[in-house]
C-alpha cells in the first residue's frame, strides 16, 4: 500500500488530517464487536423466509397446517399476515413482506416460520404447501420489451417498462451542428452483488404493554444502512406507530448498498415477535443475500457525442436501458442517476437523457456502492477514449481539454463547487510514468503471447444526494452533544458506520473542535430512540452531512466554554484555543484551563450542557425541473485512475498489474481510512470489472455462493498507489468530501482502456472475462467464436414518456464547451 | 447459515476399528477425514448420512514415509498443506506438491487431506448447490431428480472430477491402498476411478482408502497446471498433469499425460506416447497438445464457457510440456 499526500496543508489541525486508528478498530479485529446475528436475548427464537422456487408464478394456494404441527413451530405467516405495501421510495410502494397472489422471481418471499429451534425451520418450510401456476419468466431487458403482454409488476404502466424519463437541456440540434465529428457506441453493463462480509440479519423484539394503547413496543436491531427508512416502513407496514418502534443498526459488516432498503425478513421477524411476544432472529444464509440483492443494475447504454475537430465536445446523447429485476427497490433514482452525472465531469454544452427501467422475473436491482453512475461512467469514459483515439489526441489531453471548472454550473443545473480533477490527472499520469510507457511500449511492453497495456479515466461522485427520500424539509443529519461534569462528553447521530468509520469521524470532528482526544468520546449512533436523526448510510453523504451537523452542535458548546474560560484566565474570548485537553491563551500557551474543569464552570453558569446540530443541504444546488432532485450535492468528490495490465493474447487471461488512483477528497479528515475506502472501492472496480458475473440459467442465479461467484482473492487484487489530493471544499466539514464510492467508479473503464491499449481490440461489455477476451481476438484475427459486440436494445418509438426541455436561466456560469 | 442435517459421529481410533465400524454401519455411514468438502455438502443435503465415521483419531493415517529410490508411502490423512511443503515431494514428484499447494486455501489445506481430496465427490454447478436451489430447479440424477440436467438427453451423469491430485497421481502412477473388514488390496490409482458422475468410484462401500503410494523417482519430473479464475480457493476446470522421464541428450525415454476437470474421471491422453523417443521440439509439443485437447469435453457445468475450455486445453498442455525445457 502505498499512500500519499499532495497538497500541503492549509491549516494546521490536532486531530484532522491524521492518520489513526478506527474507534472500534480493536473490538474489530479481536472479534468483540457485536453484529446482528451475535445478539441473544432470553426466551429468542428463530426465524426463516420461505421463497418462491419459480421465477414468475400465480400462487393458487398456501396451506401451512403440517408445519404448525411440527413440534416446535410456532407460527407461519404468509402474504395475508402482512397486507401492506411498502418500498424505499414513496413513489415504488410494490413489495408485499411476503408474496400476496404472484412470485416475481425465484427468491421472492412466501411464507415466514418461527421456531424454537433453528434446526427445525428447513423441514418447517418444507411442510408449507404452496400451490403455484408457473408464468412464463422474462429474463432479461429484450424479453421483457418483447413481451409487454406478460406483465411482471403492475407498478409498469406500459408493458414491462417501470420507468422512463426523457431530458434535453441545451440546444443539441445546434451541438451535433457544430460537430466535425460524432461517434456513437453501445454498451452494456453487466449487474452484481455488493457481497458484504455479514449477511443479512435482525433480531426483532415486541414488549406487550397492556395499558399502552398500541399494545406495545417493538426494537429491531437489524444489519441496516438506513435504520430511518427501516422505521418508517416497519411502522407502516405492522401499523404501529412510529413512536413505538425502536431501530437499532449494532455493528454492520459491510454494506455496499445491499442493506439501504427495507426488507421482508425484517418485517417477518417483527411481526412474528409481536405475535408471539417473544424476540425473533432471521439470520439469512449466503444465498438470500444474493436472492435479496438490490445489487447494481445490467444496464444496456447507448452513447453519442459531437465533437470539434480540437477535441471540444460539443454535444452528448445518452440513453439508458436497466434490467430492473422484479421490483422497484431504488430503481428509479438509478434511472435518473445512469444519466446525471455526466455533465460533471466535462463540459457538455447541450445534452440530451433519455432512460427506461425494465422490471425481469430476477431479484431486485437497486443501489450498489457508485449508485446508478459506475454503468454509464464506464460508457463513457470508453466512449471517451476511442473519441481520442479517433481525433488522434491522447486521451489524457482530450480530457484535460474538456475538463469542468470549480464553481460553475452544468448544463442540467448541478452546482459544482470545488474540483480537483485536472490534479488529480495529473498526478496519475506523472505517477504511473503514463508518457513513458507509451513512448517506449513496442519495446518493453510484449512478452511472448502477454500483451501490455495502459488505460485512463476520469470520475466523479455525489457527497451526498440534495434531496431525501421522501420529500420534507428536515435536516438530513442531526448530532447531539452532551458533557458530562465529569470531563466525559456523549456524541449522539444516527448515522449508521457500516465499515466505512462515520462514527470514528463523528469523534475526529468533535474532538478538533473540543479540543480533546477522540478517544475520550462516547459514541452512540444508529438508534432510532436514542439518537436524532440522520438519514442513513448511502449516497456518501455521512461525513459531509453528519459531519457538519456535528460540528454545529461542538460550536455551540465550545462557545460556552471559552465564555467562563475568558473569564476565569482573564483572556479575551477571541484569543483562547482548545487542544490535547485544554483550554489555553493562544498567545501565552502557558495559561491553561482544564477540559472538565471548564464544562463545571459552565455547567454551573448555563445547567446541563447539551447541544444539538443539524445539516441540511442548500436549496438551488440543481434545477427546477420534475425529476431534478437526482443528481444535485453540495459537493463533488473526483477521481482520476491509471490501470496497467497484462493480457494473454493465448488464454485471454487479464492481469491488472496496478492501479494508479488520485481522489480529490477536499480534506481527508483521517487519511488512512480514506485510503481504505479508496483501495476497497478500487478493488471492488476491479474485480466488477474482471470477475464478477451475475448469470441466470434456466430462470435461476447460476451460482449464488462465494465459491463459485467470484471475488478476487489477495493474491488476485493489484498493487495500487493511492494519491490523496485535497483541495477544501468551502461547505465541507473542514473542507472534506467523500470517499467511499467515488474511487470505484474510474477503475473499471480505466482497466477496459487498459485492455484495448495491449490487444488492440475493444471489448464494450463488463466483467472482461478471458472468454471474451479471446472471442474478441478471435473475431478480429477471422477465426470462429465470432464477438460481434453489444446488441443494441429495440427501444419503443417513439420514447415512451413526454420530453422534458430544461435550460439553465441565463445569468448563471454555466459551463461551456472552450470554443462553444 | 446453512445448518448441517443431524447424524451420529463415530471416532475410532485404530484402523480395525474403523473398518468394522464402516462394515457394521453399511450402507448409512461416510467417513470423513478433513471435512472441508463433506460438511458443506452435508450442509447443502448433497448427502445426510445419518452416521459419520471420522477418521481423524487413527493415528497411523498421517505418515510419510520412504525414500525417492524405494517410493514413498503417504498417509490418506496426510494434510495438503503438509505435502504441498514436503521436501522430497517437491523435488522429487514436483507435481503433487504443485497440485497439493493449489487446492482451495491455506486454511482449508490445513484441513484437507490426501485421502479427502483424491476421493473428493465430483462437482457440477447443477449439483453442488443448496437444497433450496436444486428443489428449485427440480433436482437432477445424482441427488434426488431423474434427469441430468447439463445433458438432459444423456443417460448418465456429467458431473466433473475436480481433485487436483487425481490426475498428478495417476501421471506418477501410484497406487493406492484400501482397507476393509475382508482384508486389503492395493490397486494402480487410475484404477480407482470410473466414468460416472454419480459412482466416480470403484472403492467398494467398506473400503478405507488408507496410503497413496508413490513409485520410485527414478528419474521422473512431473509439474501440474491449473486453469481456474483466482489465484485461491478455485476447484481447477482444467488440470494438466505431465510427467517424463528425460535422457541425458533431452530425448523423451517415457511420457504420462492425464488431464483433470475434463471428465468424470481423470482423463489419461495415450498420445503422449509420440513424445517418446524425441526431444521436446515445439511443433512435436504442439502436436501432443492438440491431439490431448480432443480429450476434453467440456460441458455447462462448470466456470467460464465451453468453447473456451475448449479453446485453452491445447495451450495449458503445450505450456505444461515447455517446462520440461531445459533452458
Amino acid at each position: 500500500m502505498t499512500i500519499s499526500l499532495d497538497t500541503p496543508k492549509k491549516q494546521q489541525y490536532r486531530v484532522v488530517g491524521t492518520p489513526r486508528p478506527k474507534v472500534d478498530a480493536y473490538n474489530k479485529v479481536t472479534g468483540r464487536a457485536l453484529y446482528a446475528d451475535d445478539i441473544m436475548l432470553p426466551r429468542m427464537v428463530y426465524g426463516r423466509i420461505l421463497r418462491s422456487p419459480h421465477p414468475h408464478a400465480r400462487i393458487l394456494s398456501i396451506n401451512a397446517r403440517r408445519a404448525l404441527e411440527l413440534p416446535g413451530v410456532l407460527a407461519v405467516l404468509t402474504g395475508e399476515d402482512l397486507p401492506r405495501r411498502y418500498g424505499i421510495l414513496p413513489s415504488s410502494q410494490d413489495e408485499y413482506a411476503l408474496a400476496v397472489e404472484k412470485v416475481r422471481y425465484v427468491g421472492d418471499p412466501v411464507a415466514a416460520v418461527a421456531a424454537l429451534d433453528p434446526d427445525i425451520l428447513d423441514e418447517a418450510l418444507k411442510l408449507i404447501e404452496v400451490e403455484y401456476e408457473v408464468l412464463p419468466a422474462l429474463m432479461s431487458i429484450d424479453e421483457a420489451l418483447a413481451h409487454p403482454e406478460v406483465k411482471i409488476n403492475d407498478e409498469a404502466r406500459i408493458g414491462n417498462i417501470h420507468k422512463a424519463v426523457s431530458y434535453e437541456f441545451g440546444d443539441m440540434e445546434a451541438g451535433f451542428a457544430a460537430a466535425d465529428y460524432v461517434r456513437e457506441d453501445w454498451f452494456y453493463y453487466e449487474g452484481n452483488n455488493h457481497a458484504p462480509m455479514e449477511a443479512h440479519a435482525c433480531v426483532a423484539s415486541w414488549e406487550p404493554n397492556p395499558s399502552d394503547p398500541v399494545g406495545g413496543k417493538l426494537t429491531l436491531w437489524s444489519s441496516t444502512q438506513t435504520p430511518h427508512y427501516v422505521h418508517r416502513e416497519v411502522s407502516k407496514v405492522l401499523n404501529v406507530p412510529p413512536s413505538h418502534v425502536r431501530v437499532i443498526a449494532p455493528n454492520v459488516g459491510g454494506g455496499f448498498g445491499g442493506k439501504t432498503d427495507p426488507f421482508s425478513h425484517e418485517i417477518c421477524a417483527c411481526e412474528l415477535s409481536r405475535r408471539l411476544g417473544r424476540p425473533v432472529k432471521i439470520t439469512c444464509t449466503r444465498e438470500e443475500v444474493f436472492l435479496l440483492h438490490r445489487g447494481r443494475h445490467p444496464v444496456k447504454m447507448w452513447i453519442k457525442t459531437g465533437v470539434k475537430r480540437d477535441g471540444t465536445i460539443t454535444a452528448m446523447h445518452f440513453r439508458s436501458f436497466l434490467d430492473g429485476g422484479a421490483y422497484g427497490s431504488y430503481g428509479i433514482a438509478t434511472t435518473y442517476y445512469t444519466g446525471a452525472l455526466q455533465t460533471v465531469t466535462y463540459k457538455v454544452p447541450c445534452y440530451k437523457f433519455e432512460g427506461m427501467r425494465i422490471f425481469t422475473n430476477k431479484p431486485p436491482c437497486g443501489p450498489k456502492r457508485g449508485h446508478g453512475t459506475t454503468q454509464p461512467r464506464y460508457a463513457v469514459e470508453v466512449h471517451m477514449d476511442k473519441l481520442a483515439h479517433d481525433l488522434e489526441m491522447d486521451p489524457v489531453a482530450f480530457r484535460l481539454h474538456n475538463l469542468i471548472e470549480p464553481y460553475t454550473r452544468t448544463v442540467n443545473g448541478l452546482r459544482i463547487t470545488s474540483c480537483a480533477l485536472d490534479e488529480c490527472l495529473h498526478k496519475v499520469v506523472e505517477r504511473s510514468g503514463w508518457r513513458e510507457f507509451r513512448q517506449t511500449k513496442l519495446l518493453t511492453a510484449s512478452q511472448g503471447s502477454v500483451k501490455r497495456g495502459m488505460g485512463i479515466a476520469a470520475s466523479s461522485y455525489i457527497c451526498g444526494a440534495g434531496k431525501p427520500i421522501y420529500w420534507n424539509d428536515m435536516p438530513h443529519s442531526a448530532v447531539q452533544i452532551r458533557l458530562d461534569r465529569g470531563g466525559g462528553v456523549t456524541v449522539y447521530c444516527g448515522s449508521t458506520d457500516i465499515g466505512q468509520g462515520s462514527t470514528s469521524v463523528l469523534a475526529y470532528v468533535v474532538a478538533e473542535e473540543l479540543g480533546i482526544a477522540p478517544e475520550i468520546i462516547h459514541l452512540e449512533t444508529a438508534d432510532t430512540t436514542l439518537t436524532p436523526v440522520d438519514l442513513g448510510s448511502y449516497s456518501s453523504r455521512v461525513t459531509f452531512m453528519a459531519g457538519n451537523a456535528a460540528i454545529a452542535a461542538a460550536k455551540q458548546l465550545k462557545e460556552k466554554l471559552f465564555t467562563v474560560a475568558a473569564e476565569f484566565l482573564k483572556v479575551p474570548v477571541e484569543r483562547l484555543e482548545a487542544a490535547e485537553g485544554v483550554i489555553y491563551d493562544g498567545d501565552d500557551p502557558g495559561l491553561t484551563l482544564p477540559f472538565a474543569r471548564a464544562i463545571q464552570l459552565a455547567e454551573e453558569r448555563y445547567g446541563a450542557l447539551v447541544a444539538a446540530g443539524s445539516y441540511k443541504p442548500p436549496e438551488d444546488l440543481g434545477g427546477n425541473y420534475k425529476g431534478a432532485g437526482v443528481g444535485p450535492s453540495p459537493a463533488y468528490s473526483y477521481s482520476a485512475c491509471v490501470a496497467q495490465v497484462a493480457v494473454d493474447e493465448e488464454t485471454g487471461e487479464i492481469t491488472v498489474e496496478k492501479l494508479w488512483l488520485a481522489h480529490d477528497v477536499g480534506q481527508a479528515i483521517n487519511p488512512l481510512l480514506v485510503a481504505g475506502q479508496v483501495e476497497g472501492g478500487a478493488y471492488m472496480g476491479f474485480s466488477e470489472a474482471v470477475m464478477e458475473q451475475q448469470i441466470f440459467r434456466k430462470g435461476r442465479h447460476k451460482i449464488p455462493s462465494l465459491l463459485d461467484y467470484k471475488l478476487p482473492t489477495t493474491l488476485d487484487t493489484p498493487e495500487i498507489e493511492t494519491i490523496l489530493v485535497e483541495a477544501p471544499d468551502r461547505e465541507g466539514p473542514f473542507g472534506a468530501k467523500e470517499a467511499g464510492q467515488g474511487p470505484l467508479n474510474p477503475v473499471i473503464p480505466a482497466i477496459a482502456n487498459a485492455v484495448y491499449d495491449a490487444i488492440g481490440v475493444r471489448i464494450d461489455e463488463t466483467p472482461l472475462t478471458p472468454d471474451k477476451v479471446l472471442r474478441a481476438l478471435n473475431a478480429v484475427h477471422g477465426k470462429s467464436g465470432q464477438y460481434t459486440g453489444v446488441k443494441p436494445v429495440a427501444a419503443p418509438e417513439p420514447w415512451p414518456t413526454r420530453l422534458v426541455k430544461w435550460q439553465p436561466r441565463a445569468d448563471e456560469n454555466v459551463s461551456e464547451g472552450r470554443n462553444g | 447459515m446453512l445448518r448441517l442435517p443431524p447424524f451420529r459421529y463415530l471416532a475410532p481410533t485404530s484402523l480395525r476399528e474403523a473398518a468394522h465400524l464402516l462394515a457394521e454401519e453399511g450402507e448409512r455411514a461416510m467417513l470423513v477425514a478433513g471435512g472441508t468438502d463433506l460438511y458443506p455438502n452435508m450442509k447443502r443435503r448433497q448427502f445426510t448420512p445419518p452416521v459419520l465415521i471420522g477418521l481423524r483419531g487413527i493415528a497411523r493415517l498421517k505418515h510419510i514415509s520412504g525414500t525417492p529410490e524405494q517410493g514413498l508411502r503417504i498417509g490418506a490423512m496426510v494434510t495438503l498443506t503438509t505435502l504441498a511443503e514436503h521436501p522430497m515431494i517437491q523435488q522429487y514428484y514436483t507435481a503433487l506438491s504443485t497440485a497439493t499447494g493449489s487446492i482451495s486455501t491455506p486454511q482449508l489445506r490445513n484441513m484437507g487431506t490426501i485421502g479427502g481430496n483424491l476421493l473428493l465427490d465430483t462437482r457440477c454447478n447443477y449439483y453442488d448447490q443448496t437444497e433450496f436451489w436444486r428443489h428449485s430447479i427440480g433436482y437432477c440424477m445424482k441427488k434426488d431428480g431423474e434427469i441430468c440436467l447439463v445433458a438432459p438427453g444423456s443417460p448418465r451423469c456429467w458431473a466433473i472430477s475436480s481433485a487436483d491430485s487425481a490426475p498428478v497421481l495417476v501421471s506418477l502412477n501410484a497406487q493406492v491402498r484400501l482397507v476393509s473388514e475382508r482384508g486389503e488390496r492395493i490397486i494402480p490409482v487410475r484404477e480407482l476411478f470410473r466414468d460416472d458422475g454419480m459412482r466416480p468410484y470403484t472403492r467398494q462401500q467398506d473400503e478405507i482408502l488408507v496410503e497413496v503410494l508413490l513409485p520410485p523417482a527414478d528419474g521422473w519430473q512431473s509439474v501440474y497446471m491449473k486453469l481456474r479464475r483466482r489465484g485461491s480457493f478455485d476447484f481447477p476446470i482444467l488440470g494438466v498433469a505431465a510427467a517424463l522421464r528425460l535422457a541425458e541428450d533431452q530425448t523423451v525415454q517415457e511420457a504420462r499425460l492425464v488431464l483433470g476437470a475434463v471428465a468424470s474421471h481423470p482423463v489419461e491422453v495415450s498420445e503422449a506416447s509420440l513424445l517418446v523417443g524425441q526431444r521436446l521440439a515445439p511443433d512435436v509439443i504442439s502436436q501432443v497438445a492438440t491431439l490431448a485437447a480432443k480429450r476434453a469435453k467440456p460441458l455447462d457445468n462448470a466456470d467460464l464457457t465451453i468453447n473456451y475450455r475448449k479453446q485453452v486445453t491445447p495451450v495449458y498442455v503445450r505450456r505444461a510440456l515447455a517446462q520440461f525445457v531445459k533452458v
